[in-house]
């Protein structure tokens, strides 16, 4: 049997990391509930951004923290683009097309990156990379720490920025109904595309919480990308708050069962909750929408 | 229209036999023989998705079913190569039956039937690698021992018209599938599910039907693909590559139709070689995932300006879309 102390280590890790995953999941939940597409290309687009917080690290030694403050402006810029210059005009307003179109990016990004990068695993090495707090009886990863913070801070803006703002209102007034949204003199695509470069913008901040203290290849998005999927289904397809509980519920749920079962089938209890919840409750926990 | 197609499919059969007689090297007939088995795979969710409207984007669990019971019921429990394949084809069929259980009696449809599918091959793929029995990430290797007996064909020809044989299966499977009732209350389903329960048809017992016909045809390849290279990891079985190239090749080619995925495998893995050979050759070394790229390319220009495929393209714009079978 195992110490409780080890257990209670391995819970408080579980949910920094659950933070960082929230962040994930934020992006994708968001997509979803305006869209009402999945966004295949999430994972790559994740990995796409690690990569540039490791370009900014070596090329002009830009510290992760700061960079965010470059990269989450050109990341929404981005996902604005896609959205409105590819994925809209290429799929026809069709939701299998949209499922194509973003699985086609995906491909695209991520073999690109592992034609410019290769396969080998990179991580970029910063002073305070291993730095820790103690927190009562824990040691708490610094870089983790603030990962966790940030991640519910992100959060916070981003809820307010839906509630208060103009371009908030109308983001969910076309999840609500487009079609009415667009006779109230809504841009319907021009808000689907801001609601993609936020997505894209979660991404690029988590990439800048992740870098310090995570390894980057060409598909190390996509271990994230299941794991946010989780947390969208868990948490209920486009709801915030969801999918801020759904991170930290799964960020647990990998730390005790990697505890457990050990690292290769680690990740299968994610996947077993996965699977378990589409099946049997495919609106989320909170079963706000069908 | 019937004895058009009938027709069309001998000829095909015809002029693919007669490839290796211009084809003599090693490296083409490689080539051709994988391409084959990468349409049978293609057939397989041809079938599900192409005609039923279900897109699966996991269907490297049936592939890597059939391929990795292909090779263990040889080394682990000796079973003849002959006996092996049909047991591999049924037991990717009942996993195609339990994972459309699931997943359909839940009512997962659109991106969320996607989701499960692509889940169900990771778990797949994280537990070949785990688990001894199938060898772990190590792989399994099944033993060479050249012999028709086998399996194992020592003229290279020979292996091709076997998988030929299965590609030509699949056409014939395919064309019957269209012309059958099953294949008209399966695009029932496809156009508006709701409305066939309305009119009667029991879209629960089409769609199964569907997947475990295209999870069966899947593992065919699959078990191909393992005594054509008789090694296999969970990578290359349960891989993500798989469930890519199984969805890529119909889209381009012509979804929902009889020689679309052929053709689209043909187009794709050809497009794939030239494109690595002429970089490889231009940079002076190969660079990795390039043919992939172009794959991903290609997948979006299809969707976004030949929703058709190239069959579509080659009939004109002048019937509608998803529009009937050549």
């Amino acid at each position: 049997m195992l110490k409780s102390e080890i257990i209670f280590a391995a819970v408080a890790n579980g949910l920094l990391v659950g933070g960082v995953y929230a962040l994930i999941a934020l992006g994708l939940t968001l997509v979803y509930g305006v869209l009402h597409i999945i966004n295949f290309a999430h994972g790559a687009t994740l990995t796409a951004a690690m990569y540039a917080v490791l370009i900014c690290h070596q090329a002009i030694g830009l510290d992760p923290y700061i960079a965010v403050a470059a990269l989450a402006p050109l990341f929404f810029g981005l996902g604005y683009f896609v959205q409105r210059f590819v994925i809209g005009p290429a799929s026809h307003g069709d939701d299998s097309n949209i499922l194509l179109v973003t699985l086609g990016l995906s491909i695209i990004i991520e073999n690109a990156l592992l034609a410019g990068f290769r396969s080998d695993t990179r991580s970029i090495d910063v002073p305070y990379g291993f730095s820790v707090v103690e927190v009562g009886p824990l040691l708490l990863s610094l870089p983790k720490l603030i990962a966790f913070v940030a991640s519910f801070a992100v959060a916070a803006v981003l809820g307010a920025l839906l509630l208060k703002t103009d371009t908030g209102k109308a983001i969910r007034a076309v999840a609500k109904e487009k079609t009415g949204a667009a006779l109230m003199g809504i841009n319907v695509d021009h808000i689907y595309a801001v609601t993609f470069g936020i997505g894209a913008a979660c991404l690029a901040i988590a990439a800048c919480l992740l870098m310090p203290t995570y390894l980057v290849n060409p598909r190390s998005g996509n271990a994230f990308v299941l794991v946010a999927f989780t947390i969208v289904v868990l948490g209920g397809m486009g709801s915030i708050g969801g999918a801020l509980a759904g991170g930290l519920i799964i960020g647990v749920v990998e730390s005790l069962s990697g505890l457990f079962l050990g690292e290769s089938l680690g990740q299968i209890g994610i996947f077993l909750i996965f699977i378990l919840v589409l099946l049997l409750r495919p609106t989320g926990l909170s079963g706000a929408r069908t | 229209m019937n004895q058009v197609s009938w027709t069309a499919i001998l000829g095909v059969a015809a002029a693919l036999a007669a490839m290796p007689i211009v084809m003599t090297s090693n490296v083409a007939l490689n080539f051709v023989t994988f391409a084959g088995i990468i349409t049978i795979a293609a057939q397989g969710w041809n079938i599900l998705a192409g005609y039923g409207g279900q897109f699966s984007f996991g269907h490297a669990a049936f592939f890597g079913t059939g391929a990795y019971a292909m090779a263990l019921l040889q080394v682990r429990f000796g079973v003849n190569a002959w006996v092996a394949l049909p047991i591999a084809i049924g037991l990717g069929g009942l996993v195609g039956g339990l994972v459309g259980l699931l997943s359909f009696r839940a009512r997962l449809r659109g991106s969320y039937f996607a989701l499960v599918t692509l889940a169900f091959a990771e778990v797949f793929r994280i537990l070949a690698n785990a688990w001894t029995f199938t060898g772990g990430a190590a792989g399994v290797l099944v033993p060479l021992q050249v012999g028709t007996a086998n399996m194992q064909f020592a003229d290279k020809r020979m292996l091709y018209w076997f998988v030929l044989l299965f590609v030509v299966g699949g056409l014939c499977l395919t064309h019957m599938v269209s012309r059958s009732r099953f294949g008209a209350q399966l695009v029932a389903v496809r156009e508006n599910e709701d409305a066939a329960r309305a009119l009667g048809v029991d879209t629960l017992a089409v769609k199964l039907k569907a997947i475990v016909l295209s999870a069966a045809i899947t593992a065919t390849a699959g078990s191909l693909y393992a005594q054509k290279f008789l090694y296999l990891d969970a990578t290359i079985a349960y891989g993500p590559w798989i469930s890519v190239d199984a969805l890529l090749a119909p889209i381009v080619g012509g979804i929902g139709t009889v020689f679309g995925p052929l053709l689209g495998a043909v187009v794709l893995l050809g497009f794939g070689e030239v494109t690595k050979t002429i970089l490889g050759n231009l940079t002076g070394g190969a660079i990795p995932g390039i043919d992939l790229v172009l794959y991903g390319v290609l997948l979006i220009l299809t969707v976004a300006y030949a929703p058709r495929g190239i069959l579509g393209l080659l009939q004109g714009r002048s019937s509608a879309r998803h529009g009937g079978n050549p």
